[in-house]
């Protein structure tokens, strides 16, 4: 039998790994490479020749190997880690400051003033106006059950109804049990249920709030946008109120000389349910191409609320009436500001944030 | 849903005025979304056919063609290519003006004169086909220079697109849209002409049907069709389904569609002698079906879906060997479909159970005309009508055809219409303004409910009125139906007033004072996604429980987010990569946490009745900045928040280096710590790894304040609601500086505010000076204050002064710091 180029594998692989372990900075590791893992490393003379070898023998002598370079380059890795890692540490080490120790009057930086988001600034707006009006502001959660997003809302599972909203779901509990919300009106729930059950009916509420569509992103819808929606339940609330709240709305929000007009809808929440449209703001009624010549654009949807959500939240329909409307801030803040294209609401690119105060 | 107003006009009387009945629709709820007109501004256009074709040198996209159009011969330059000599096209001669005012004229180019244009179908607004000219003799026998309304049997008409609500399936037919026209205008409703089976065989001698499923299917109808001569439609039939936006297929199938527009009534055409043992059954399907659905997919049936409630009820039609050949209402098979050589139909009339459809339908991912209407509910009482009016009209091409008697007709369970009490009162209470009773019952049995009674009404929908509820709900459905025919613009408008005042509640007062703060102060706002993929997630929490997305748009957001850092870099990097780096950006919103990787998950319920307890991921609101600007650091960050807690009055906060959380520079970062030792945020600078996990553009020091705003808010609405404010003293103050060496684990600000506390002389302490160096012990800096010291009642002697100073030393002293000499 005579002599294997791989005779002295064993010991040349220890060798190898006695390299790798003596190491002690990144910059010996790159040097190093090549003649530990690379085209200069005796791993890499070995496998030339194995050319030498008789073809049977050749792929136990190539596995053989394999297994050789294998242990090497884990070696090699991990030593990288390890001496990444420190690095880090090193560096982090002579970067530190302790920030308890910070002399202000030192540091003062020259502040100019920043931009509140349009977004942000167009809800508050909303809110005042509503405020005005004597409504107080509620908050919810972005992540809701099928319940309180749909059901109490009078929209069944699989109910055809609810593929008007376009819906993500969250994985967690049963399929499709829980939802990015898909409209502010879960929160709606949230207020009947804490009033009905803390005894604090009447309810006068608007509900601004980030909402979730799974709809794909062009120059008028974002996957995520803004709503603002509104709630009243008391004794003795109309349609008539209904359609004066939103009329009084429009005004103060708008400009006197815009109006508003409700039309038949459908919404499962609300019976009677109505869209609302204002006079074009653009063209001020007269016709033009973003309100097809017609003078109106929708704004929103509204209506009495149903009497299976009272149900569902356990009011009596019989003492307490109510309605409710939304529509969305951001649509109002793409109406005043003319913004050509929705998109540049979440690119935050600086020159356009930089226009607005 | 397209209407054509000539087909519509068959129903109901129209005003005159396109504008006026538009405006009607609208405020029925029958809302006009599109108007288009069809068939105008052809009156020029003529047949002409096609000569010559030649080509123009030094053109190679267009040739010179030589017609006639009945006046001798016309040279035309045209670029289209798809006819040969002989063919006829429709020709806009010199002086024709086309649909949307494009003017014909004589045009000079490349040294020919072309005399008038030769036309595509969409040039004539009669198609969307642009392939090439339109090719007459494919659907006519064209006479040269003919006017081309004439050839083509072309009368002008309006299409109106409209788009029905969800709730009214009833309206969304032709005939139930002029049902509502006819309500509001108080004109009679002309129901369109219906034949009645033949006398003769009874169907039964020869077909048979089969309601297993009675839950599912209301209603089965199996009518049987001979001497069935299968064709195209006659040319006004073909015209009406290719206005209302359907493709003309064969008199049958077309028959059928007709039908369903007009009416509203799906029907289901089979060719009897390929339906084995003329056989139309109705059952569930069972587990381990499958069916081939026309589009070649082989479909499981029966089993249960993703979504709640789903059984995977799947109701199919079945032949004589008990053999799956259709998704009842869904979709039919290939083997039954009606041929050239068809001469005997079943046709199948039926009403479905609208859940059972729809869910077929969105788990099987098929929508077809049929089934949207069958999933909002077709009129249960219908189907054998449809089938009176599907022969009328195939009559029409195949004038032979017999209906054979006793059609067979097999119930199940369909829906019994509610009686809904409307007490006196009831439709003032919801809309604030009394209709009268007449009037009421007026728009109420116009639109065919029955109304009894007198002060209290009771009141039952017709059939077809799946939408009205019973009891409460009902009477809501009532109410509506009364306010929209009475117009809703014309109830009266009331702005309501009440005694409780609006406003903010404690919490959304102090968001809008930090928002004003950190705007002030140099924020610009921004607003990134909330979801964020699962690498950017990994970056700061690899193998932590994150709240995925189960269907995501794309998988760079399927994740919900836990920092506003992440999104808030990448924003700065964009903005970096244009050259316009130097910005701070900051963002109020919403960050989630895993319930697995959260003790304060939300607990709350969901599932069918909101019976099941469910435990939703903790949402927590931050604040976060971002100072990019070439030398910000965490030092910037630092002075920025020290501005931000003196605008929110969180002057007893205190800087305290911390062991980093997630994304946070590991050694250049602080908590910001109440008296009490609560956490109300981080200050630092963000982790370089993570600058540089996002960025693509060199990276730099970035500054960042990140608050909790469920703390914050907390904290501020407690300083600020009864804060004592006291008056400085008229006495003049004395100053005194202090310079300790302090040991490294002594904070700052402990030693500050211990000095400070230690007596009521004490009017303020200030850090001014930080010295670490050569001249002091390893482990120790100097720290110099500026004190102000000062009483409300005298000016301090020189005496007092040096006791206090020395009370002060060895309070220090205590704390294990050294005066420095």
């Amino acid at each position: 039998m005579t002599a294997s180029p791989l005779d002295n594998l064993s010991a040349q692989t220890d060798e190898l790994l006695a390299t790798v372990a003596a190491f002690d900075s990144l910059e010996q590791l790159v040097e190093g490479e090549p003649f530990v893992t690379g085209k200069r490393s005796i791993l890499s003379a070995l496998q030339k020749s194995l050319g030498q070898l008789a073809p049977e023998d050749r792929k136990d002598a190539g596995a053989l190997l394999q297994e050789a370079r294998r242990r090497v380059e884990a070696a090699f890795d991990e030593r990288r880690a390890t001496l990444t890692s420190a690095a880090r540490a090193q560096a982090l080490e002579a970067d530190r400051l302790d920030l308890g120790d910070v002399v202000v009057a030192q540091v003062r930086a020259p502040y100019t003033a920043g931009h509140p988001g349009i977004v942000a600034a167009t809800q508050r707006q909303l809110e005042d106006v509503f405020i005005g009006m004597g409504f107080t502001v509620a908050d919810g959660p972005e992540v809701e059950s099928d319940w309180y997003n749909f059901e109490a809302l009078n929209i069944p599972p699989a109910h055809p109804s609810r593929g008007m909203w376009d819906t993500f779901y969250v994985d967690l509990g049963e399929p499709e049990t829980v939802v990015l919300r898909t409209h502010t009106s879960p929160t709606q729930i949230h207020l009947m249920e804490a009033a009905v059950q803390s005894g604090t009916l009447p309810i006068h509420s608007v509900m601004p709030g980030r909402c979730y569509r799974r709809d794909t992103p062009d120059a008028r819808h974002l996957a995520a946008f803004h709503q603002i929606e509104g709630l009243v339940v008391d004794r003795g609330i109309t349609f008539a109120d209904l359609a004066g709240v939103i009329d009084t709305f429009t005004r103060a929000y708008f400009g006197a000389d815009i109006q508003s007009r409700l039309r038949p809808a459908f919404f499962p929440f609300t019976e009677p349910s109505a869209e609302f449209e204002i006079t074009c703001t653009l063209c001020r009624g007269e016709g033009c191409r973003t309100c097809s010549q017609t003078g109106w654009i929708e704004l929103g949807g509204c209506g009495m609320l149903d009497p299976a959500v009272l149900e569902a939240v356990g009011i009596d329909g019989d003492e307490w009436s109510g309605f409710a409307f939304g529509f969305g801030i951001d649509r109002c803040a793409q109406m005043r500001h003319q913004i050509a294209d929705m998109r540049a609401l979440i690119e935050n690119d600086v020159r356009f944030l930089r226009q607005f105060s | 849903m397209k209407i054509p107003l000539s087909w519509l006009r068959e129903f109901v009387a129209l005003p005159d005025s396109l504008s006026d009945l538009i405006a009607t629709m609208d405020d029925l709820g029958l809302v006009v979304e599109g108007v288009e007109h069809v068939g105008e501004g052809l009156e020029d256009v003529i047949v002409a056919r096609i000569d010559a074709i030649a080509a123009i040198v030094g053109a190679d996209r267009v040739r010179l063609v030589t017609v006639d159009a009945g006046q001798g011969p016309l040279d035309i330059v045209c670029g289209a290519t798809n006819f040969a000599l002989g063919n006829h096209v429709p020709l806009a001669p010199v002086g024709a003006v086309l649909p949307g005012g494009f003017a014909i004229a004589e045009r000079k180019m490349r040294g020919v004169t072309s005399n008038g244009m030769l036309c595509s179908s969409r040039e004539l607004h009669l198609s969307d086909d642009h392939a090439g000219l339109m090719l007459l003799d494919e659907m006519i026998t064209p006479v040269v220079g003919q006017k081309l309304t004439d050839a083509l049997g072309i009368v002008a008409d309006v299409v109106l697109d409209i788009s029905i609500e969800g709730n009214r399936p009833d309206a969304w037919s032709i005939v139930g849209v002029a049902r509502d026209l006819a309500a509001r205008f108080g004109v009679a409703l002309r129901l369109p002409e219906v034949t009645t089976p033949d006398a003769g065989v009874a169907t039964s001698s020869t077909v048979r049907a089969s309601l297993d499923a009675p839950e599912l299917c209301g209603r089965l109808t199996v009518s049987l069709l001979e001497n069935v001569i299968v064709g195209p439609s006659p040319a006004h039939l073909a015209q009406r389904l290719t206005m209302a936006g359907m493709r003309p297929i064969s008199n049958v199938v077309d028959a059928s569609n007709l039908v369903m527009l007009e009416l509203g009534q799906p029907t289901h055409p089979y060719d009897a002698d390929h339906v084995d043992g003329r056989t139309i059954g109705v059952r569930a399907a069972r587990v381990g079906e499958t069916l081939e659905t026309l589009d070649g997919t082989v479909r499981p049936l029966a089993q249960p879906g993703r979504g709640l409630g789903d059984a995977g009820d799947d109701c199919v039609i079945v032949d004589g060997s008990d053999r799956v050949i259709g998704l009842a209402g869904v979709m039919g098979g290939a083997s039954s479909e009606i041929s050239d050589a068809t001469t005997a139909v079943l046709l199948e009339a039926a009403y479905f159970d609208p859940m059972t459809i729809a869910r077929t339908s969105k788990r099987h991912g098929l929508r077809s005309e049929a089934s949207n209407r069958f999933e909002r509910g077709v009129d249960p009482t219908l189907a054998l009508y449809a089938v009176g009016r599907f022969v009328a009209l195939l009559r029409e091409s195949s004038p032979s055809v017999v209906w054979c008697a006793e059609p067979l007709d097999l119930h199940g369970t369909t829906p019994t219409p509610p009686t809904v009490t409307l007490r006196e009162g009831d439709v003032e209470r919801t809309l604030g303004v009394a209709i009268d009773g007449p009037e009421v019952k007026a728009i109420l049995e116009a639109l065919d409910f029955t109304v009894d009674g007198g002060t209290t009404l009771q009141v039952t929908p017709p059939a077809r009125r799946l939408d009205v509820r019973a009891g409460a709900a009902g009477r809501a459905d009532v109410i509506e139906e009364i306010a929209r025919l009475y117009s809703y613009n014309r109830l009266p408008r009331r702005t309501p007033t009440w005694p409780q005042p609006g406003g903010l509640s404690e919490r959304q007062k102090v968001r809008r004072r930090l928002r004003d703060a950190l705007v002030d102060l140099g924020m610009s706002e921004a607003w990134t996604p909330s979801l964020v993929s699962e690498a950017e997630f990994d970056l700061l929490h690899p193998g932590v429980a994150r709240v995925r997305i189960t269907n995501p748009l794309a998988s760079e957001e399927s994740v919900l987010r836990t920092t506003l850092v992440t999104g808030l870099v990448q924003a700065w990097a964009r903005n970096a990569e244009r050259g316009l780096g130097d910005v701070v950006l900051g963002e109020i919103g919403t960050v989630f946490t895993h319930p697995d990787a959260t003790t304060t998950s939300r607990q709350t319920r969901g599932g069918a009745n909101g019976a099941v307890a469910l435990t939703l991921p903790h949402e927590n609101e931050r604040a976060t900045i971002v100072f990019g600007r070439a030398d910000d650091s965490a030092l910037t960050a630092v002075a920025f928040w020290q501005s931000v807690a003196t605008r929110l009055g969180l002057v007893e906060v205190t800087v305290r280096s911390t062991a980093a959380p997630a994304g946070l520079h590991p050694t250049r970062a602080a908590c910001l710590t109440t008296a009490d030792g609560t956490v109300i945020g981080y200050v630092g600078e963000v982790d370089p790894q993570l600058v540089e996990g996002v960025a693509n553009v060199p990276t730099r020091r970035l500054g960042v304040l990140d608050l909790d705003l469920d703390v914050v808010f907390r904290v501020v609405a407690n300083a600020s609601n009864d804060q004592r404010v006291s008056v400085p003293s008229r006495y003049p103050s004395a100053s005194l500086d202090l310079a300790f060496v302090v040991p490294d684990h002594l904070h700052a600000g402990d030693l500050a505010a211990t000095l400070r506390g230690s007596s009521e002389l004490v009017e303020s302490i200030e850090l001014f000076d930080v010295y670490r160096g050569e001249h002091l012990p390893s482990g120790t800096r100097s720290l110099a204050y500026a004190l102000r010291l000062g009483a409300a009642d005298r000016t301090l002697s020189e005496a007092e002064l040096a006791q206090l100073r020395s009370g002060l030393i060895a309070t220090a002293a205590a704390l294990g710091a050294a005066i420095r000499s």
